[in-house]
């Protein structure tokens, strides 16, 4: 665990990417084999089941700490982050434990799940008697099953390539499933993970398991510079950028899987899915977006609307039927079970059309299809087709090289993917509650919820009429001048300058306080992007936005300035 | 809270008789018994200095009393003012009042106030730390009646580890650094944080730099018999080469600053109580975070409380309410005094 707790640090404290690749493949390098597999497994995102509740851990902070439950609370709020908490508060340690991570984790952590409270709880002062402050800290981040320090699973796969002096693709093709919630990593997955090019392994590609992403990169360009970064028109393979969710379907052996980007199983979801997929001749693996489109449609639908699909457990036909789901594919990664990620893009296109075509008779046309290509002769063409993304459904469009190779991760190695976005729909908009933020915004208010007017104030004096009577609290004096009605939380978007003249604002203009929420002086005006907007009868303002986020801080704009629900109402219209 | 009479006329009280030795009065906190102020942040005609951070002493008093050690400072941050100094434990009468100052550990010359009229004792603390500081003289236990204390880091969060710890990576941080050829920026308080860094440092690791803004201090600390190792300023060295070792001291107010530049690729580090926090390191964006303040953590305010017997505390600035609910519950009678103490520019704390 001291291994593993320093290796914690040297990540934590590090802001070079070249630093924390290095401290991995040092790690790797020292530590025992499976100590060094449940490294790898927690750092590449890797989650057990929690062990113990987080009402067991307060009950055992409290006792351990012998604090009052309200002082417990203060600290927490001034901390931000439960297990940095209770690492802070205890006594300090008796003595120190010279266990090495796989042994915490396979003979301590794991059998307290299931125990008797008491029991777990006097467990764990045991333990946190044995290790310092940041081991603690990572004891309770690995109890709880949450853990994350700044690093990605691409950086801990550099890391592991580094240190195994293998391709990073091909580590990251052993990393699949290596961090599945079932999964108990040994010496031996170890070994299987590090184990040098060209091995059995490698070879045969196991049951199910899809191929890592290849995630495209944001267009920075402007229109106008799109022919000297990107070239002709004719070089790139142009399509839809859909809202939904993307996945890999796989079919080997008669067997069909469907796998989301997290690399999460989500066959069991959409069985639909699933059953179309049977039709597909074995050792395929496609790579598209499932999306909820009703019959006939000729758009997909909301994002929301899919969203009902994955919250709920139980697919019921009645579900199936209200928002029906299907895979459009845009890629093959794997044809007749041989993996031709490493053809140019338009030689899998091609596979990919006649394999549609092919097995189209059998495939019904609503749950597996072909991601149109959009074609026009020049960028600027392309650019009015984009324009029309929001009334099709679409975040905007797709461009690939056509000669590009199928990457992985967001990697400009290989090939060349590109998002263009269309930009988001856009309000002006009152702060009128905050909340503090948590992990490094933890005791800063940075979480806060935007209105706009029920109806525009007549001038600067009612806004200020309004501002007055908030600030005095009076119901009274509200009658008859305008509402703000909240309908946005965001928190993104400020610089930690601007966070820190913001939180000085709120804490000097708190009209009350709700536990960790404040109600404010309406007085500062932020412009608020969000990709999509419907109607939600669950929110106050009837109004619900998808990826709300500050786009910046309005100084120039006077309160009264601010936007209404009517402008809300006119984005509503306009958004299909 | 005290009541408003009590408050703003200090010869009122509830009982009919003058009991309290300090209350609030807009310009700070008052001594009636003595006819003197505390730390005031307004211009008073005179003014018991606890010690030489802006939001303690501030100009426009026309009379200062100081411990003797902050002389230099005071002079260094105020220039000509009326000051008169003290020994620690030199006995004072002022007005009814009998004054004296005592080592609050701090920073150089920071002082408790101990005030004793008719046989009651109160002591104002001031900013203080129990842990050691070769820097200045080292916090000492004063009975009373009364106390008068901060809490800013009051959460039972702050414990820190002891100082030798924190030194030890800082050399550890500087010397690896230095191996890679690579100037550490520490930022730090300009008062008494960076030259109790300078002091406990193993200098001789390598050059120490020291941003303008911590000179006259510096000068102050040594001026006072402090002995501190010997620094340059960064306009001084010809041979940039020298920087690539050098420990390089700066106040917060430095981070972002074009000053930086000429240091290249650097580590940066902050020197602050404020880092035991996980996200208050992060939010800075610095490669690490030291623990070391020259205020109480936790177990010394409570130890600090505990030793003057007091059975009545007043928390003038930090976690107040959360100090305040916490005495009370173990049975004190604890109150606030609400003052301007604990803002000072450069110590940007993070209130709750």
């Amino acid at each position: 665990m001291k291994r593993f707790s320093q290796l914690f640090i040297e990540l934590d404290t590090s802001t070079s990417t070249n630093a924390k690749v290095d401290a991995l493949a040092r790690y790797f390098a020292s530590a025992p084999p499976e100590d060094a597999a449940w490294a790898a497994y927690f750092l590449a995102g890797g989650k057990p089941r929690q062990t113990v509740g987080s009402r067991a851990l307060r009950e055992f902070a409290l006792a351990g700490s012998g604090l009052p439950p309200w002082l417990f609370e203060e600290s927490y709020q001034a901390v931000g982050d439960l297990a940095e908490t209770i690492a802070l508060i205890l006594p300090p340690a008796a003595d120190e434990s010279d266990a090495g991570l796989a042994e915490w984790i396979v003979q301590r952590l794991l059998p307290l799940r299931g125990q008797p409270p008491a029991q777990v709880v006097e467990r764990l002062h045991q333990y946190a008697n044995e290790l310092d402050t940041a081991g603690r800290f990572l004891l309770i981040k690995l109890i709880g099953g949450g853990f994350r320090v700044g690093v990605s699973r691409l950086l801990v796969t550099r890391a592991l390539a580094l240190h195994a002096g293998v391709d990073p693709k091909v580590v990251a093709q052993r990393l699949i499933g290596y961090t599945d919630l079932t999964a108990r990593p040994d010496a031996s997955s170890w070994q299987a993970l590090v184990a040098p090019a060209g091995s059995a392994a490698d070879a045969q590609v196991s049951h199910g398991t899809p191929y890592p992403f290849f995630l495209a990169f944001q267009l920075a360009a402007t229109l106008d510079e799109f022919a000297t970064v990107l070239g002709p028109v004719r070089d790139w393979h142009v399509e839809w950028k859909y809202d939904g969710i993307r996945a890999q379907l796989v079919k080997r052996d008669g067997r069909a899987w469907l796998w989301s980007r997290g690399e999460e199983l989500i066959s069991e979801r959409f069985p639909e899915i699933v059953a179309a997929a049977a039709n597909l001749p074995d050792g395929i693996v496609l790579d598209g977006e499932v999306l909820v489109w009703d019959p006939g449609a000729g758009h997909p639908a909301p994002f929301a609307r899919l969203q009902t699909r994955i919250t709920r457990k139980n697919v019921t036909p009645k579900l199936q039927s209200q928002h029906p789901v299907v895979f459009v594919a845009y890629d093959v990664l794997e044809v007749g079970g041989v993996d031709c990620r490493q053809q140019p893009q338009q030689v899998r296109r091609a596979t990919l059309e006649s394999l549609l075509a092919d097995h189209g008779s059998q495939i019904t046309d609503s749950e597996l299809r072909l991601s149109p290509l959009v074609r026009e002769p020049d960028w600027y063409a392309l650019a009015r087709q984009r324009a029309q993304s929001r009334a099709c459904g679409v975040e905007g469009l797709m461009l690939k090289r056509v000669d590009a190779r199928y990457g992985f991760g967001r990697s400009k190695e290989t090939g060349a993917w590109w998002k263009w976005k269309i930009e988001p729909m856009t309000v002006d908009c009152v702060l009128v509650y905050a909340q503090r933020g948590h992990g490094r915004r933890a005791s800063l208010y940075t979480d806060y919820t935007f209105a706009v007017w029920d109806r525009a104030p007549r001038d600067a004096i009612e806004a200020q009429a309004v501002r007055d009577a908030v600030a005095a609290a009076s119901t009274g004096a509200m009658r008859d001048l305008p509402q703000l009605v909240p309908f946005a939380k965001a928190y993104s978007g400020l610089t930690d300058a601007e966070i820190r003249q913001v939180d000085a604002t709120i804490r000097k203009t708190t009209v009350e306080q709700f536990g960790p929420v404040r109600s404010v002086v309406p007085e500062l005006v932020f412009e608020l992007g969000f990709e999509g907007i419907q109607r939600s009868p669950r929110h106050k303002s009837g109004i619900a936005v998808r990826f709300p986020r500050i786009l910046r801080w309005r100084h120039d704009k006077p309160l009264h300035d601010a936007d209404t629900l009517a402008s809300l109402e006119v984005l509503l219209s306009a958004s299909g | 809270m005290p009541t408003a009479c009590c408050a703003w006329q200090p010869w009122c009280s509830r009982e009919g008789k003058i009991t309290d030795l300090v209350v609030e009065r807009p310009q700070g906190l008052y001594c009636p018994a003595g006819d003197f102020h505390i730390d005031p942040w307004h211009p008073v005609a005179r003014a018991v200095i606890t010690h030489a951070h802006a939001d303690h002493a501030r100009s426009g008093h026309a009379h200062y009393l100081a411990a003797s050690e902050a002389r230099h400072l005071l002079r260094a941050r105020l220039g000509d003012i009326d000051l008169q100094t003290i020994a620690y434990g030199e006995r004072l009468r002022i007005g009814d009042a009998t004054v004296s100052l005592h080592p609050a550990g701090h920073v150089l010359g920071s002082a408790q106030v101990r005030i004793e009229r008719s046989g009651r004792v109160w002591v104002v603390a001031g900013d203080y730390k129990l842990d050691e500081d070769r820097t200045c003289a080292p916090f000492e236990s004063i009975a009373g009646d009364v106390l008068v204390t901060e809490s800013t880091f009051g959460l039972p969060i702050y414990r820190w580890r002891p100082a030798g710890e924190v030194f030890a990576a800082i050399n550890a941080w500087w010397s690896g650094n230095a191996a890679a050829g690579r100037s550490s920026v520490l930022f730090c308080y300009a008062l008494g944080k960076a030259q109790r860094i300078l002091a406990c440092v193993d200098a001789s690791i390598g050059p120490i730099v020291t941003h303008g803004a911590l000179e006259s201090l510096n000068d102050a600390y040594r001026a006072t018999g402090v002995t501190l190792p010997a620094t340059l300023r960064v306009t001084a060295i010809a041979d940039k080469t020298t920087l690539r070792a050098a420990l390089v001291l700066a106040p917060p107010s430095a981070i972002g600053s074009p000053w930086l530049k000429r240091f290249g690729d650097y580590s940066d580090a902050f020197a602050s109580g404020w880092m035991q926090v996980r996200g208050a390191r992060r939010r800075r964006a610095l490669d690490r975070g030291f623990v070391l303040s020259d205020h109480a953590d936790w177990p010394g305010l409570s130890q600090a409380i505990e030793a003057t017997g007091a059975a009545r505390v007043i928390v003038t600035h930090g976690y107040v309410a959360v100090m305040v609910r916490w005495l009370r519950e173990r049975g004190l009678q604890a109150d606030a005094f609400e003052t301007e103490f604990g803002d000072e520019a450069e110590e940007v704390a993070e209130p709750s």
